[in-house]
């Protein structure tokens, strides 16, 4: 188990390319991210747990749905970590697993509206499904 | 001049105004848009995990048909242009990820040469500043939209990654003010210009985006702005679906009125 879970967390860091060691804990990333009341755990946990090996709760907590991919944390970061690369990385690792699509495609015809712009129906599928 | 025009999806469908105003303007402007024939949607997002192949070949096709043409790729879509600006980044930085995806366009039916990112990928912004000049568009206004507070929401796609984006200073912008100025109108500043309007958490988490979206009307309503202009469909969908105060208009659309073209 912990083989997988080191195993799991270093493929996280190689397709986000983030090295979580070079935060310093100043906690712009959270204090910059416009889904920070939405979140159960926060940019700066994201790659504080992460480095720790703490994957399991980050993976099975709603909060990697809350991401807007606005990317804030990343321009706003001192250090360069990159947060928004790393929710990425563990949200593609749970929605990659057979069957842990976060939305269907079933589902949509009732999110939608008449305005509702396609755009965001594709940005929502690539995000949530694979 | 020529250029690879790349519409995307929504120009389509829900933004037909986003497409017909940016056309017109185009011909007025001495700009001819080369559609390439079999484009295909760009996914309206970027997924950042280098791994991430086949979600990225469709920018790929647009990018190597740009370069087979000798012309810079111009889109208007802010999404359009973050996915293929960004894919195309990854072309020329990412060794290992681009020789996955010239590997993957080796099976294409004609397979072209492979691609390193060679194409010029540019906003239609991005033309007007720097290949049309704001001078040159100005003396082109015909309508100048004279005493008008327009305030410019840029939100996140356009700018960001900052590093990759290279569209212009990431927490200071000036280019869609000048625009503004050169249509004519006055260009109102306000603190969340560069902030997220909740994008596409609209889709399964409205009341998100609803308080992102106010924020960015609020603010601009505050600074004593009249009018939001914008060049992307899904920001002007939620600052409109969450009852901003003020209109919310496509830059092509006040481009074509200025230039007097909106109307033919």
């Amino acid at each position: 188990m912990e083989n997988k879970n080191e195993r799991r967390k270093e493929q996280i860091l190689r397709m986000s390319g983030v090295n979580p060691k070079k935060c310093m804990r100043c906690g712009k990333c959270s204090g910059t991210c416009p889904s920070y009341d939405e979140m159960e755990y926060h940019p700066h946990q994201f790659v504080s747990m992460v480095e720790s090996g703490d994957l399991e709760p980050l993976m099975s907590s709603p909060s990697i749905y809350k991401c807007l991919s606005c990317f804030a944390c990343v321009d706003r970061c001192p250090r360069n970590v990159e947060p928004a690369k790393l929710i990425e990385a563990l949200r593609l690792t749970v929605i990659r697993e057979k069957g842990a699509n976060h939305l269907l495609a079933d589902q949509i015809p009732a999110l939608l509206d008449e305005e509702m712009p396609q755009q965001a129906i594709v940005s929502a599928m690539r995000k949530y499904s694979k | 001049m020529k250029v690879t025009y790349f519409p995307g999806c929504t120009l389509r469908t829900k933004a037909k105004d986003l497409d017909l105003y940016a056309r017109r303007s185009a011909e007025a402007l001495g700009i001819e848009l080369c559609e390439p024939k079999d484009w295909q949607c760009c996914g309206g997002v970027f997924v950042s995990a280098s791994d991430e192949i086949a979600t990225k070949l469709s920018s790929v096709r647009a990018l190597i048909d740009a370069k087979e043409k000798e012309q810079p790729i111009v889109t208007v879509c802010s999404a359009c242009h973050n996915v293929i600006k960004q894919t195309n980044y990854a072309m020329q930085n990412d060794e290992t990820f681009a020789s996955r995806v010239n590997a993957y366009m080796a099976q294409e039916k004609n397979p072209p040469l492979p691609y390193a990112g060679e194409a010029e990928v540019l906003h239609f912004l991005e033309l007007i500043r720097d290949k049309v000049g704001f001078d040159t568009l100005k003396a082109a206004v015909k309508n100048p939209l004279t005493g008008k507070k327009i305030a410019a929401y840029y939100g996140c796609l356009l700018l960001r990654p900052g590093k990759v984006m290279a569209f212009d200073d990431v927490e200071n912008p000036s280019i869609i003010e000048d625009f503004i100025r050169a249509l004519g109108a006055e260009p109102v500043i306000y603190p969340a210009r560069n902030e997220c309007c909740g994008g596409y958490v609209a889709l399964e988490d409205p009341a998100s985006a609803k308080k992102k979206s106010n924020a960015v009307s609020d603010s601009a309503k505050n600074h004593g702005a009249e009018m939001i202009v914008t060049a992307c469909p899904l920001c002007k969908y939620n600052l409109v679906k969450n009852g901003s105060s003020l209109p919310v208009v496509y830059f092509t659309e006040l481009l074509a009125e200025a230039l007097g073209v909106k109307e033919v």
